[in-house]
């Protein structure tokens, strides 16, 4: 059990602008108990996000990084060690902080889109802010399908809804979920710029979870690298790719050569147990 | 999923034509509430083709071979009577068949669909209950009312329990497997949200099963008329019902009368169908 006794390095924050941690995860330890025996989603990760940073979270499938997702949820509880959300530690969902973006949209399909952006409201029992749902569904390019079902609707479409659905909460913080995980290249790019464009104006403190190397990059303030079985942290790599970002900035030489730099952490972290 | 490619789907600006019912969820009981109507001209046009010709041939076959009517009844003569008799004798029969039919389904529905909805959560009474749930379903239920007769005397109440107890458990098997269909990923949705499991309960669970519970229904209920008419057929109450008329006619060999009922029958039967075959569409088009 050497890899118990290594020290795991937490990562600094980009720029100094962002110095509050929102996010604290302090030695998230996670083992599943599965019928083949118990399963290490999570080994002693340990790692900051502060307020208003954009943090993807990158590893290979199995890596854990949608179970350290989850416990900042408060969907599930850790197996060890704990996660700070200003401070507090997170014992279940919070509603009125967090906005939480599934893999595949996860609309119910008994409700159409307008319904669906609102369940959440009517979970909560608020009232809901009409105004505000139609700006946001003006810029995201829903405007006139309010009334569609989902299953009417495109995988961008449903996902651009889920976004919605979230952002209509005003959360401070948004986790996401292999959000555009499902959809093909070029619309991914799309959802990665429209992600971009309405946070430039929210600035919530984003964490993204995501196995696609050149999306983390092209997304986030700091990438943080997660290595398979148990699930922990390789590395953290800040991005000082300028914004806002464009398409164009994923063809030149500092994204390309960051693209390399974090293949092969994730790569040498898959077959070693650590790289520091 | 639908036909258009995904990717092209972001480029069509309006869903006008949307998909229409030609996709089916991944139980396929669409057999049952997703008959695909008879939608074209020609398709509608060669229906009535089929009914007219097995009436006439029938009518012809009768009328060349000389059959007398205490024997068969004529298709013509059926209709007629259906339609001069119906105001008097038969509705008497269709309203004490029919309130035997909708009490008794009201009843086994409900339990049906509380005692699905507790055992699902328990999946150890579940495993407890099933098979004698399936005992019950398997056992026509028919054999029961000289019995209950016995025991409760000439009223409707014989007839309601046993409709009750032939459709209750099909509303529970098809609606356990309903609630049975957690999509964890919903569930974890309304729990970020701060769902409480009451929450989670109405507005995920049940709309998730509510297919599957139209199913049990839709079945329930043509169990149900089955029940109803052939316990009457067996020992019907003092009040009389279908099933005593398809008995007392067929004893007096008055065929046209005969036909009548059983016309009166097939048609409860098929709106029956109708009603939760349009509740399905209202409620449970989205699975569709």
């Amino acid at each position: 059990m050497s890899h118990l006794s290594s020290s795991v390095r937490s990562a600094a924050p980009a720029t100094a602008q962002c110095a509050t941690a929102k996010i604290s995860i302090l030695e998230a330890t996670k083992i599943y108990a599965a019928k083949t025996g118990p399963v290490h989603a999570l080994e002693r990760v340990s790692a900051d996000v502060y307020e208003r940073e954009f943090v993807c979270i990158l590893g290979p499938s199995g890596c854990g990084k949608t179970t350290l997702l989850w416990a900042m949820s408060g969907l599930h509880a850790l197996t060890g060690g704990e996660i700070l959300l200003d401070g507090q530690p997170v014992q279940g969902p919070r509603p009125d902080q967090v906005g939480v973006i599934f893999q595949e949209a996860n609309l119910l399909p008994w409700r159409n889109l307008l319904e669906n952006i609102e369940f959440p409201f009517e979970i909560k029992h608020q009232k809901v802010p009409r105004d505000l749902i139609v700006a946001l569904l003006e810029q995201t390019g829903l405007a006139g399908f309010e009334h569609s079902f989902p299953r009417e609707l495109s995988g961008g479409m449903q996902q651009r809804a889920s976004i919605v659905r979230a952002l209509a909460q005003a959360p401070s913080v948004l986790l996401m979920d292999e959000p555009f995980g499902a959809l093909d290249a070029f619309t991914r790019d799309e959802m990665n710029l429209l992600l971009l464009r309405l946070w430039s104006e929210s600035r919530q403190t984003i964490v993204f979870v995501t196995h696609n190397i050149s999306e983390a990059i092209f997304l986030a303030d700091r990438v943080l690298v997660l290595t398979p079985r148990p699930g922990r942290l390789a590395r953290a790599f800040d991005i000082p790719l300028p914004r806002p970002r464009t398409v164009e900035m994923t063809f030149e030489t500092e994204f390309l050569e960051l693209m390399r730099e974090i293949k092969g952490a994730v790569e040498s972290g898959s077959r070693r147990t650590l790289e520091v | 999923m639908s036909q258009v490619p995904t990717e092209l789907r972001d480029e069509i600006p309006t869903f006008e034509e949307r998909p229409v019912a030609a996709e089916h969820g991944p139980i396929d009981w669409s057999a049952l509430t997703h008959v695909q109507g008879a939608r074209s001209a020609l398709e509608v046009s060669v229906l009535i083709a089929i009914f007219a010709g097995i009436f006439f041939l029938l009518q012809g076959i009768l009328d060349w071979t000389h059959t007398p009517t205490y024997v068969f009844p004529k298709p013509i003569e059926t209709v007629k009577t259906f339609v001069n008799d119906f105001t008097t004798s038969e509705l008497h029969s269709l309203s004490v068949t029919g309130s035997e039919f909708l009490a008794g389904l009201a009843i086994g529905s409900t339990a049906g669909l509380v005692l699905a909805a507790l055992l699902t959560q328990k999946p150890f009474a579940e495993k407890v209950i099933a098979p004698y749930v399936l005992v019950m379903v398997t056992t026509p239920m028919l054999a029961l009312v000289p019995l209950l007769r016995l025991l409760l005397g000439f009223g409707l109440w014989p007839i309601i329990i046993t409709v009750a107890l032939a459709s209750g458990p099909m509303v529970m098997i098809n609606a356990t497997t309903g609630f049975r269909r957690t999509d964890l990923a919903k569930i974890a949705l309304a729990r970020s949200y701060g769902a409480s499991t009451l929450q989670i309960f109405w507005k995920i669970r049940i709309p998730l099963a509510l297919p599957m519970i139209v199913v049990g229904y839709m079945v329930g209920s043509i169990f149900g008329i089955l029940t109803a008419v052939g316990s009457e057929m067996v020992a019907a109450s003092n009040q009389g019902g279908l099933g005593k008329d398809l008995v007392y006619y067929a004893s007096l060999g008055d065929m046209p009368q005969f036909g009548a009922t059983i016309l009166i029958v097939a048609i409860l039967g098929v709106l029956i169908y109708i009603v939760f075959y349009l509740i399905g569409k209202r409620w449970a088009s989205w699975e569709a």
